[in-house]
């Protein structure tokens, strides 16, 4: 996958999991949390979605570094989606 | 309608899910319906056949009101009915309400409900008594005066006025809580060194889907206090609490945009931590999209609340009637704490009780929460 697929596989999870989000203005750089009203649930639901859809095995001990868009693409593209 | 909250009056029927000559089993999902509390799916508590529909889409109806015919198909078979005979008896989708209406003509009606009714503009004569042989109570009026602000307008229904319905439920249900429960309110902290260390390992050996949040941790312990301290596990029926068999621990999850409903995981103490897990998971996405099912709505025996996630460190809960208790867990934060005479940091948690005193005392109380303490130091053993 491309960095860009990567990118809107991202944010189209994200979409199904906080659907009333307005991802369009989304900050690349900023933490989901700070942006989106999302918990860990919600957080453990995004990691499931991206393990079932792009199948990278991602540690627990990773999540942080999927606390951003830009974090996202960065981890999964060298996780080999 | 079933009554899916306690204070719950009315709903709508969006769809149904089955059609007339379906075959039902019990847990099948039969209609979709509207509350305060959002797009509820209605199960079916009663096998047979869907004889009839009774309430089409889109009428709004209070709870009680049959809302389609099942035949009893198990009766059906075991006697077959001569040629001629009258059918077997059809029972409705929801058990009929509990008390027959009071004659026409004769309201019974309490001193203090008439009074409420005349304060608040409500017509007795218009609202379905609860009490002994129909007898109309002030809970009824109150319900009555809820569901005329919560009436659903002709024009087309926007989100920011099912906030405001599902707001006035709340505010129904936690007023009527704090006007008649007598709350007593109880906290401890626990250290969740164990606790913490033991989940890091386990979710190590967990596929992605199957790893575990703390969380569950917390809500299989109370579950399993609860043996201990059973009457906490009890609903408030009429003029005293009724013990439930069934441990059903509803989970209190805000809702985006605000608001908050607390649905049961049931069978809580019954289930593996792995499969709590899934349960937790799979009420909460369908909790924030519309999908939770009546029975969940309708059977929590006691709520387990959280505001860990906002960095609240404490959270004394109002009881959820006809519940007796919530429990409340703040954030995990690190402490000094003392082990074995030194001074270490540790994460611990603050965990309280929220409960009413016409059921249990303090010192019940201070058993439950000791044991919920004692069974979060023993996590594989949850």
């Amino acid at each position: 996958m491309t960095r860009d697929e990567i990118r809107a596989t991202v944010l189209r999870t994200l979409g199904e999991i906080a659907p009333e989000a307005d991802l369009s203005t989304l900050k690349a750089d900023v933490s989901f949390r700070d942006q989106l009203d999302v918990d860990s649930m919600d957080l453990l639901n995004f990691v499931v979605a991206l393990h079932a859809t792009l199948h990278v095995s991602i540690p627990e001990a990773d999540y942080p570094k999927l606390a951003t868009l830009d974090g996202c693409v960065e981890y999964l593209a060298g996780a080999g989606a | 309608m079933p009554i899916l909250t306690a204070d719950m009056s009315a709903g709508t029927l969006v769809e149904w899910r089955k059609k007339p000559g379906d075959a039902l089993k019990r847990g099948d999902i039969i209609a979709l319906v509207e509350t305060d509390k959002g797009l509820i799916d209605i199960e079916v508590f009663t096998p047979g056949v869907l004889e009839t529909i009774v309430v089409q889409p889109g009428a709004t109806v209070p709870t009680g009101t049959v809302l389609a015919v099942i035949r009893d198909e198990a009766a059906t078979g075991a006697l077959p009915a001569p040629a001629g005979a009258p059918p077997p008896a059809p029972s409705p989708v929801v058990p009929p309400p509990p008390v027959a209406p009071a004659p026409p003509g004769r309201l019974r009606i309490s001193p203090l409900a008439r009074k409420l009714a005349a304060e608040l503009g409500i017509d007795p004569a218009a609202v379905r008594g609860t009490g002994a042989g129909g007898a109309i109570r002030r809970e009824d009026i109150e319900q009555a005066a809820a569901a005329r602000a919560a009436a659903p307008a002709e024009r087309p229904r926007a989100a920011l006025e099912r906030q405001a319905r599902l707001r006035q439920a709340i505010a129904a249900a936690m007023a009527r809580s704090k006007r008649e429960i007598p709350h007593y309110y109880l906290a401890t902290t626990i250290d969740m060194h164990g606790a913490m260390t033991w989940l890091a390992e386990e979710n190590l050996k967990r596929s992605v889907p199957d790893r575990l949040l703390y969380g569950v941790l917390l809500i299989k312990a109370v579950a399993l206090a609860l043996k201990e301290v059973p009457e906490l596990n009890s609903v408030w029926r009429g003029s005293e609490p009724v013990r439930s068999e069934a441990i059903h621990v509803g989970v209190a999850i805000s809702l985006r945009g605000g608001g908050l409903v607390a649905p049961a995981l049931h069978d809580t103490a019954g289930q593996s931590l792995g499969d709590l897990m899934r349960s937790f998971r799979d009420l909460v996405l369908r909790a924030r999209s519309g999908g939770l099912r009546s029975s969940e709505l309708s059977d929590p025996t006691i709520t387990v609340t959280s505001l860990g996630e906002q960095g609240v460190e404490s959270v004394f809960g109002i009881i959820f009637p006809p519940q007796v208790a919530i429990v409340g867990f703040g954030k995990i934060v690190e402490r000094p704490w003392a082990v074995g005479g030194q001074l270490v940091a540790r994460p611990v948690v603050t965990a309280t009780l929220s409960a009413d005193h016409r059921v249990s005392d303090g010192h019940r109380g201070g058993l439950f929460l000791a044991a919920v303490d004692r069974l979060l130091q023993a996590p594989a053993l949850l």
